[in-house]
């Protein structure tokens, strides 16, 4: 059973990884919807969530919350946009998820990761675990399929990677997780992100690398 | 409560004899050596069906640890003599512990030498007297049985469960697959057994086992069929289903999201 979810409430049961490169960011997520552990509610969702043109966020935890939470930003940021004149940074992103999760951090049960591009400082990456604290990092995974590529991550990620590298690291990440976890699941969604837009990718569930399976 | 550090391992204020919950009543209560508290490595949905040569059976090749997909190479499907078959949901453990028991027991009959050999319905019998007498001692084998068999041309296919619950039927499903897997199967199969090919019923399975991949969260795309006939038993290798994702693609967003 999941800490935090309300009983019955649907969950995000998933596997989030997100990695800046030089020229934006890579996030990828899985595609499954699960309920009390055991159901799959919806074997294709979209994890990875417009907040704005260069901004997306991945989203694990409760489906209800993290949807909610995600409107909320993205109205904020339409606001930004036009007050400000300038696409917004993903720091000020990052900031709104961090301030609605750590006030009502009684009440939410969501996990998530804010990356995206922009001009001042390329493509960035932050995570906002449960709490709400936020912490900008070089990648970040989330989820509890996350805790099966710990050691996958540690061994595997480098500094400086190019736009395929990340592309691999993050697809084969999302591929192991889903073979050991039971709340992760179906497709592989990528979306890559740099100052020309958003390049979405999909891996069918029947091409998903079954690695290690003998 | 007991600040003995000594006893950290003894939930012995569990115990109350006189609580009118059983389960709270039994003196083993707490105590894991003498009663079984939960389930640990565990194996989802069995499958059965009668079909016109006999009776088939379908399972993953998955032990599950919780949520963690531990052991991806795990069968579920055992045979009992020449024309039983055994498939288990449930605690692996206790799975494994049933097999030795009925190849004891086989063994056993085999030995008094007087050219009898226990069938299904035997067999059958058997195990659900043995389950039922341990959830009567809150100690039960954490299981859900299908048992199929087809002895002198009589086809047999039951359910016993980890309560001794039992019953027979042309179809059988465990778990999550009496919920997705029962309504597919009783259409497709029932009133049709006397006249249901091998390939139809290979095609109704592998149907269900699909949709129960796409539903059940602890399932593999790993699976082993089972079929009984007057050849005796024939346990196939596991292997994979083909399954839809690609009207997945075009989806973005959760309902809000136009980009």
């Amino acid at each position: 059973m999941e800490v935090g979810l309300k009983p019955g409430e649907i969950s995000l049961g998933t596997t989030l990884i997100a990695v800046a490169f030089d020229g934006g960011v890579v996030v990828g997520a899985d595609s499954r919807t699960s309920m009390g552990g055991s159901y799959t509610v919806n074997r294709v969702t979209d994890k990875l969530t417009y907040v704005s043109d260069r901004i997306y966020c991945c989203r694990s935890g409760s489906a209800a919350d993290t949807q909610a939470v995600a409107s909320i930003v993205t109205y904020y940021l339409q606001l930004y946009a036009i007050q400000h004149e300038e696409e917004p940074p993903v720091r000020v992103a990052a900031s709104l998820f961090q301030e609605l999760c750590y006030k009502n951090k009684d009440a939410l049960s969501a996990g998530i990761i804010c990356a995206g591009w922009d001009k001042h400082d390329g493509g960035s990456v932050f995570g906002i675990p449960m709490g709400g604290s936020m912490h900008k990092l070089p990648y970040a995974t989330a989820g509890s399929g996350s805790t099966y590529i710990y050691g996958y991550c540690d061994t595997s990620f480098r500094q400086n990677m190019t736009k395929e590298e990340t592309i691999e690291f993050v697809k084969t990440g999302v591929a192991l997780a889903i073979g050991r976890d039971g709340s992760s699941g179906g497709c592989i969604r990528l979306a890559v992100i740099t100052k020309d837009g958003v390049q979405r990718h999909f891996i069918p569930g029947d091409q998903v690398p079954a690695l290690g399976v003998i | 409560m007991d600040r003995f550090s000594g006893n950290f391992d003894r939930f012995s204020d569990l115990f109350n004899p006189y609580d009118s919950n059983p389960t709270n009543a039994n003196h083993a209560i707490g105590d894991f050596t003498k009663c079984t508290r939960k389930p640990l490595v565990m194996g989802s949905t069995v499958l059965g069906l009668e079909y016109q040569d006999g009776v088939m059976i379908a399972a993953d090749t998955l032990g599950s640890w919780g949520q963690l997909a531990r052991y991806r190479n795990e069968s579920r499907i055992y045979p009992v003599g020449n024309f039983t078959v055994l498939g288990a949901a449930g605690d692996m453990s206790d799975f494994q512990h049933t097999k030795h028991m009925l190849d004891s027991l086989m063994i056993k009959e085999y030995y008094t030498n007087d050219d009898h050999v226990l069938s299904t319905p035997h067999i059958y019998e058997y195990l659900s007297r043995v389950l039922y007498h341990r959830r009567s001692k809150l100690d039960p084998l954490w299981n859900t049985y299908v048992v199929g068999g087809y002895n002198n041309g009589e086809r047999f296919l039951g359910y016993v469960d980890l309560l001794g619950t039992t019953y027979q039927s042309s179809i059988v499903a465990t778990g999550l697959g009496a919920y997705f897997a029962q309504p597919i199967l009783r259409n497709a199969v029932e009133g049709r057994e006397g006249i249901l090919t091998e390939a139809e019923a290979i095609e109704i399975l592998n149907t269900c086992m699909k949709i129960l991949f796409y539903r059940e969260c602890k399932t593999l795309n790993r699976i082993q069929r089972a079929k009984v006939t007057a050849d005796g038993v024939e346990i196939s290798e596991p292997y994979a289903l083909p399954t839809e994702w690609s009207f997945g693609e075009g989806i973005r967003g959760f309902g809000t999201q136009t980009q």
